[in-house]
C-alpha cells in the first residue's frame, strides 16, 4: 500500500515538472493503445447511456463545459461558464446565457454555432427517440439563438444550480447537418452518424468496429493546432478488467485500460513488473447497504415492502439500525476489496469536499463492538441458544442482497462475520447484475422490489451537485405497484422534516447555504439509518509509465483532457 | 438419396420454426433488461421510453412476428440488393437492429465471421490434423509408452477448461516469456510479410488452445474406433493373405475407422460458427463467440436471438450432412 502511494505521488510530482515544459506539435507522439474491458457499443452517448459509450464519445464530441479533477467547471466550447456575478444567469434564475467560442469548427471544416446547441436540444427530447440523457434536459423551456455565438436557455422554474444541460460528457454537443434526418424514431437507423459522429474535439472516428475496436485519427481542424500530441488513437474492448490491467502493468501492450478493479493484491503483484502506474480519483459513487424500513415478509405476498406491508418488524427499532453500523469495520472492507479505489465513508454524499460532512465521523468511522452490543442490550434484544438475538419472537436474521460481483461477494461474508459478532444473523443472496439493476417489474430479484432485508449496491449523481440525488429520499419516491416498482427511495424512508429541508434546498441559490443544507440532509440519512455508507468509491485506472498528462477525472469523462496527453520522450 | 435429402430438408423447417419460437419464449422470460447495464443516474421514467423505443412496449406476438418478417423476409432481400443491384421496393425495410449497437445485426455477423473462421475453424483443422495419427498409433500399439502418454495428455486436454490453459498460456507466454501479444488485433491487414508474422503470432496462443481441446476430443474418437476395427475379422484375414501391415493399418482399419470420426467431426463443424465463447473473451479475439456473449450480457435479445437462430439452422444442416456422409463412406447404409 505504501509503495503504491509513493509510487503515485512520484507521478503526481513527475506531472506537475512534465506539464512545465513546453508540448510537441500535432501528432508526433504516434498511436495511443486504449483498453476497455467492456467494448463500446456505439459512439453516440445519447443512444446508449452506458459510461463506456460516454466516455469513448468524450475524445469526438464536447459540450459547452466540463468538470475538471478538482469538481470546478471548465469552459470547453464556451467562452466563460455563465454566473450570477457576470450575468450570465439571470437573477430570477429562470435562464442561463451561454457565449460560445467564436472560431470553433467541426471535424469537416464547418463552424460551430448556436444552431447546432439548439439542434442537439431538440434531439435529444424529441418524442419516441429514446434518448438516454434526456434527464439533463429536464426544466428546460427553450432554448434559443440571440445570435450565431450566443445561446440562450430557459427553465420552466428557477433553477438554482443550472449547470445541467450541455455541460459534461453526458450532454455533449452534436453536429446539426450531420443528425438533421435522425431525430425521434429515425435515431437508431442513422447507422453511419451515430457509429462515427462529427464532433470539435481532439478526436475523429477512422473506424468503428462495433463492441470491439475503435480507430480515431487527430481532428485536422481542432481549435488547438498544438493539440493533440497523438496521431492517432485505438481503443479495443473486450475482455475482463484482471486481464486488461495485466495488458498495461504487465506486458506493457496498453498505454490506459479504464476501470481496473481489481482485488488489490493482484495489482500489486502486476505492478512489480514496473510498466504501469495506477491512477485513482474519487467522485461521488459510494457503496452502500440500504435497510428496508417495510416489511419484507413472503407471506404478505404483493404487499410485501410496501408502505402496505408496515413497518419491519425488528430494522424499525433505531437500536437495531444503528448497532448493525457500529458493528462494521469499513477499513477492512476496504483493504479486502478496493485497496487505493476506497476510502471508508459515513456519508451518501462524499464528495465535492464543500458538500462533504463531517459530522457523524466520530461514532460511525470506527468498527465498536461493545457499543453496538451495548445498545442492542439495552433495547431488549437477547441472545438465543443460537447466538442469534430476539425480542418478542422477531429474530435479528437477515437476507442481505446484492448483485453478482467477487467483491460484492467477499464484503458479504466479511459484514456476516462482522454481524455475528453482535448476534446478528445473515443469509446472503447475490443476482446478475443485468437482472438486480434491471428494474424488470416482473422480476421478484430487483433492487427497487427488495424483496430482502438489507441490500447493498454502489449509487452516485451525475455532476457536483446533491439536490437531485438528495431529492430521492423523498416519501413520494418509495418503488411500489402503483408506480411500476420505479421510485427510487429504495429504503423506503419516509420522513417529513426531511421532505421539508429538500423544498427549501430546491429554492436556495446561494451555493454556501446549499452545501449546509445538502450536509444536514446526508447527516439525517446517515443518523437515522435509512442506509449504512460502506465506502467511498474511487475510479482506478492504470496508465503506461511512459503516458504523461493525464488527470484522472471522476467528475467527468476520464479522457476528458485527451487532448492534452502526450507521450514521455 | 437425393430424395431422402429432399425429405429432410423439408421437415427442416418447421423444426427450425418451432425453434425459433422457443428461442424468442425463453428470451422474453428471461428476467434481463437492456437498460439493466446503465448508470443508475439515469432515472426509471427515461429507462421507460428507452424500452418504448425499442419496441419493448409492444405484446410479444407482435414482437415474435415482426422479428419472422425482419429476419426472413427484409435481410434476404437486403443480401440480394446487395449482391446484384437490384432495387425491391424502396429500399426501406426494417432489418433486425442490435439494441446495444442500434446497428443491423447482419452486419455484426459478417464482421465478426472472418476472425472466429480464422482462429476457431483452423483451431480444428489443427486438432483433427493432430489427433487422427495420435489416435491411429495409439490404438495400434495399445498400452505402450506412447499410448499412455497420448491417453494422458488427451484425458488432461479434455477435463482442463480453455479458461485455465488460456490465462496459464498468457501468463507465461505474453508476461514472461513476452513471445506473444495477449490481445488480439482485428484491425491487424496482412499486407506484406511482417504483418504476416504479426498475423501468426497473434493466432498462435487461442489456436494453441483451442487445438489442444479438440485434438483430445478427436483423438480419443480414433483411438476407440480404431481399437474395434483391429480386432475385427477382416483384419485377420488381409493379414493371413499377406498383405503388408502399413497397408492393412493405413488402408483397410483406417478407412473404416474413419466412418464414425468422420460424423463426430461433421456434427462439431457448428460449434466452429459459435465460435469458443471463453478463448475468444481471454484473448479478445471478438469473433461471434464474444458477440453472443456480452449480448446475452447486454441483454441484446435481437441479436442473442439472431445468432442462436443460425447456429440451429447450422446445427440442423450439419445433421443432415453427416447422415448423408454416413451413407455414401458405408456402402452397407443406405436410406432409400
Amino acid at each position: 500500500m505504501h509503495r503504491l502511494k509513493l509510487l503515485l505521488a512520484g507521478t503526481v510530482a513527475a506531472m506537475a515538472l512534465s506539464s512545465a515544459t513546453a508540448h510537441a506539435e500535432r501528432g508526433t507522439d504516434g498511436d495511443l493503445k486504449i483498453l476497455f474491458w467492456q467494448a463500446v457499443s456505439t459512439m453516440n452517448p445519447f443512444l446508449s447511456g452506458g459510461t463506456k459509450e460516454v466516455f469513448a464519445s468524450s475524445m469526438v464530441i464536447e459540450p459547452l463545459a466540463r468538470t475538471d479533477e478538482n469538481g470546478k467547471l471548465v469552459a470547453y466550447l464556451a467562452t466563460e461558464i455563465p454566473t450570477l456575478e457576470n450575468g450570465g444567469l439571470a437573477k430570477d434564475l429562470l435562464s442561463l446565457t451561454w457565449k460560445l467560442k467564436p472560431d470553433v469548427k467541426w471535424s469537416d471544416g464547418s463552424p460551430f454555432t448556436a444552431e447546432d446547441v439548439i439542434f442537439t436540444w431538440k434531439y435529444c427530447t424529441a418524442p419516441d427517440g429514446g434518448c438516454a440523457q434526456k434527464a439533463q434536459y429536464e426544466g428546460v423551456k427553450d432554448v434559443e439563438a440571440i445570435d450565431p455565438h450566443t445561446v440562450k436557455v430557459t427553465f420552466t422554474e428557477p433553477k438554482p444550480y443550472p449547470y445541467s444541460a450541455f455541460v459534461g460528457s453526458q450532454s455533449p454537443i452534436i453536429q446539426a447537418k450531420q443528425f438533421a434526418d435522425c431525430v425521434g424514431a429515425k435515431a437508431p437507423g442513422c447507422t453511419a452518424a451515430n457509429f462515427g459522429p462529427i464532433g470539435t474535439g481532439a478526436f475523429v472516428v477512422a473506424d468503428f468496429k462495433p463492441n470491439d475496436v475503435i480507430t480515431f485519427k487527430a481532428n485536422p481542424n481542432y481549435r488547438d493546432p498544438a493539440k493533440p500530441a497523438f496521431a492517432s488513437v485505438t481503443l479495443k474492448g473486450g475482455g475482463d478488467a484482471a486481464s486488461a490491467a495485466r495488458a498495461v502493468l504487465e506486458t506493457g501492450e496498453y498505454d490506459y485500460a479504464w476501470n481496473t478493479m481489481v482485488e488489490p493484491e493482484v495489482l500489486q503483484t502486476m505492478l512489480a513488473a514496473g510498466k504501469g502506474r495506477l491512477e485513482s480519483a474519487f467522485g461521488t459513487n459510494v457503496e452502500r447497504i440500504n435497510l428496508n424500513w417495510t416489511n419484507p415478509d413472503p407471506a404478505l405476498g404483493d404487499k410485501r415492502s410496501t408502505t402496505e406491508a408496515g413497518p419491519h418488524p425488528a430494522l424499525k427499532d433505531p437500536a437495531v439500525r444503528r448497532a448493525l453500523s457500529l458493528a462494521i469495520d469499513r477499513d477492512i472492507i476496504v483493504e479486502a476489496g478496493y485497496g487505493a479505489a476506497g476510502k471508508a465513508t459515513c456519508n451518501i454524499v462524499p464528495a465535492p469536499e464543500a458538500v462533504a460532512s463531517t459530522k457523524n465521523d466520530s461514532w460511525c468511522l470506527k468498527q465498536d463492538l461493545e457499543a453496538a452490543n451495548k445498545l442492542l442490550d439495552d433495547a431488549g434484544w437477547v441472545k438465543g441458544s443460537d447466538g442469534i438475538r430476539a425480542k418478542e419472537g422477531v429474530k435479528l436474521n437477515f437476507l442481505y442482497s446484492t448483485s453478482t460481483n467477487s467483491v460484492r461477494q467477499a464484503t458479504q461474508e466479511l459484514v456476516k462475520s462482522m454481524w455475528a459478532e453482535i448476534g446478528v444473523g445473515a443469509e446472503l443472496r447475490n443476482a446478475s447484475a443485468s437482472v438486480f439493476f434491471g428494474g424488470d417489474p416482473a422480476s421478484p430479484d430487483t433492487f427497487q422490489k427488495f424483496y430482502a432485508d438489507v441490500e447493498m449496491y454502489t449509487n452516485n449523481f451525475d455532476g457536483t451537485d446533491p439536490e437531485k440525488y438528495l431529492a430521492e429520499w423523498l416519501c413520494n419516491q418509495m418503488p411500489g405497484p402503483s408506480n411500476g416498482w420505479q421510485g427510487q427511495n429504495i429504503p423506503r424512508y419516509c420522513n417529513p422534516e426531511y421532505d421539508k429541508m429538500v423544498g427549501v434546498l430546491s429554492k436556495t441559490a446561494d451555493p454556501e447555504k446549499r452545501a449546509e443544507l445538502a450536509k444536514q440532509l446526508n447527516d439525517m440519512l446517515t443518523e437515522e439509518g435509512a442506509h449504512i455508507p460502506l465506502v467511498h468509491r474511487g475510479d482506478l485506472s492504470a496508465f503506461a509509465v511512459s503516458l504523461e498528462g493525464v488527470r484522472m477525472n471522476s467528475w467527468d469523462s476520464q479522457l476528458w483532457n485527451v487532448a492534452d496527453w502526450y507521450r514521455k520522450k | 438419396m437425393f430424395t431422402f435429402t429432399l425429405r429432410r430438408l423439408f421437415f427442416a423447417i418447421p423444426t427450425l420454426l418451432v425453434i425459433s419460437f422457443v428461442i424468442f419464449a425463453l428470451l422474453d422470460l428471461a428476467p434481463n433488461d437492456p437498460t439493466g447495464d446503465l448508470p443508475l443516474t439515469i432515472p426509471p421514467e427515461v429507462r421507460e421510453q428507452i424500452r418504448a423505443s425499442l419496441g419493448l412496449d409492444q405484446p410479444f406476438f407482435f414482437r415474435y412476428l415482426a422479428w419472422l418478417r425482419q429476419f426472413f423476409i427484409n435481410e434476404p432481400l437486403n443480401i440480394i440488393e446487395s449482391l446484384t443491384g437490384w432495387q425491391f421496393g424502396d429500399g426501406e425495410r426494417m432489418r433486425v437492429l442490435s439494441w446495444a449497437t442500434r446497428s443491423p445485426v447482419v452486419d455484426l455477423i459478417v464482421q465478426r465471421l472472418p476472425q472466429t473462421l480464422w482462429v476457431v475453424g483452423l483451431a480444428y483443422l489443427f486438432g483433427i490434423l493432430i489427433a487422427i495419427p495420435i489416435g491411429v498409433i495409439s490404438a495400434y500399439k495399445q498400452y505402450s509408452i506412447f499410448d499412455q502418454i497420448g491417453t494422458f495428455i488427451s484425458m488432461v486436454g479434455y477435463s482442463v477448461p480453455t479458461f485455465f490453459t488460456g490465462v496459464l498460456l498468457v501468463v507465461i507466454f505474453s508476461s514472461h516469456l513476452q513471445w506473444f501479444p495477449s490481445v488480439y488485433d482485428t484491425n491487424l491487414r496482412v499486407t506484406d510479410f511482417s504483418s504476416f508474422i504479426a498475423q501468426v503470432k497473434q493466432m498462435v496462443l487461442p489456436v494453441a488452445v483451442l487445438s489442444l481441446y479438440n485434438a483430445s476430443q478427436i483423438a480419443r474418437f480414433v483411438r476407440a474406433s480404431m481399437l474395434d476395427n483391429l480386432h475385427q475379422d477382416y483384419v485377420r484375414t488381409a493379414r493371413a493373405k499377406g498383405v503388408k501391415e502399413k497397408a492393412v493399418l493405413l488402408v483397410h482399419v483406417l478407412r473404416n475407422s474413419l466412418i464414425p470420426v468422420v460424423t463426430v467431426i461433421a456434427l462439431g463443424v457448428p460449434t466452429i460458427f459459435s465460435g469458443a465463447i471463453i478463448t475468444e473473451q481471454i484473448f479478445r479475439v471478438n469473433g461471434l463467440g464474444q458477440l453472443l456473449i456480452t449480448a446475452v450480457q447486454g441483454a441484446d435479445i435481437p441479436l442473442v436471438q439472431t445468432l442462436t437462430f443460425i447456429f440451429a439452422v447450422l446445427i440442423v444442416l450439419f445433421n443432415l450432412i453427416a447422415d448423408v456422409l454416413y451413407g455414401i463412406l458405408d456402402p452397407r447404409i443406405r436410406y432409400d
